[in-house]
């Protein structure tokens, strides 16, 4: 097995050709039809690609399985997309399976992410509440983001915190999920926040 | 042959399942486990041996003469993910095929990285 470290690369030497970069993760969450690929659509620089994994018998050590008895093989659909960052680093953007029963998906999709954003919609803030559990009990840094549809909703940031039950250290933004910039801004808020926390760590 | 094996090969999202499978001969694990969704592969130039690899296997060198992640492979494969986990980990096997380093996979991106991917999200 060969492997060649970015940082190998001097600008301007030929080795260019073996460069693998890097790559980082953010998980975009929430329920089903919140607007998670429409988020990853955004800002994706590439139209979002949509990726199958077969659960099959090999996989069913999972109890999530309960429920889909009868049924030996099922397609979890990953949409994604990709921002690149420099020839060194590549971000993903990953968007959960919308259905519960694929929890397993999450902790390969979670595994060495920056953070996540839980893109909830006022109208079924109930659809946040796995995802907000799943980044909580993991540690790992996450911002809610608060899809603002059209006709939707007027709630103030502190009635959808406390719908959400969730404290000030969640950063929490107002967005349009069909909009670049506000999708921007949901990013680095992000990847701000995980720093914040690794400077906490750090200290 | 089980009961339910007339169902293993069809799935009612997917359709017919034989074909996924038959590529890698029906290995549903990778020989190379370090294979995450975003892990960087890339082909390497110099040619090797390429008799005895399958379409399927070309297809993939052709496609990573850039880098991509394991999940743009298996998209523009149209195949399952762990189908391209296995094809991917015959050829990083080989040699054709190297990845990033898979330890920095496995830790948090530091602060001087993450830098740069703010830096690199405001710039888009």
């Amino acid at each position: 097995m060969v492997s060649v470290q970015s940082d190998r690369l001097d600008s301007g030497q030929p080795r260019e050709e073996l460069l693998v970069p890097s790559s980082v993760k953010i998980v975009v969450a929430g329920g089903f039809g919140v607007g998670k690929t429409t988020m990853v659509g955004a800002v994706s620089e590439i139209t979002p690609l949509r990726t199958e994994e077969l659960l099959t018998e090999a996989g069913t050590q999972i109890d999530d399985l309960a429920g889909v008895e009868g049924k030996n093989t099922t397609t979890v659909a990953l949409d994604f997309g990709r921002i690149t960052i420099n020839p060194e680093v590549v971000l993903y953007l990953f968007g959960t399976p919308g259905q519960d029963r694929f929890w397993f998906m999450w902790d390969e999709l979670s595994y060495g992410a920056i953070g996540a954003v839980v893109l909830v919609d006022t109208r079924r803030l109930d659809g946040g509440f796995g995802a907000i559990d799943f980044f909580e009990r993991r540690g790992i840094p996450f911002v809610v983001a608060v899809n603002c549809f059209e006709g939707g909703h007027s709630y103030s940031e502190d009635e959808v915190r406390h719908a959400l039950d969730v404290g000030d250290n969640v950063p929490l933004v107002l967005c349009d999920a069909r909009d670049r910039e506000s999708c921007k801004t949901v990013l680095a808020r992000v990847i701000e926040h995980a720093m914040s926390k690794l400077d906490h760590a750090v200290a | 042959m089980s009961p339910r094996s007339s169902d293993w090969w069809y799935d009612e999202a997917a359709g017919p399942l034989v074909r996924p499978y038959a590529l890698v001969s029906g290995r549903t694990r990778p020989t190379w486990g370090r294979l995450n969704l975003a892990t960087q592969v890339r082909s390497i130039r110099t040619s090797t041996e390429t008799g005895s690899l399958s379409v399927e296997h070309l297809e993939i060198i052709k496609l990573c003469r850039k880098p991509l992640s394991v999940a743009e492979v298996a998209a523009y494969l149209h195949a399952p993910l762990v189908v391209a986990k296995v094809l991917l980990s015959d050829l990083i096997q080989r040699g054709d095929v190297i990845t990033s380093d898979p330890s920095r996979m496995a830790t948090a991106p530091d602060l001087n990285l993450l830098q740069k991917v703010l830096d690199g999200v405001r710039a888009i």
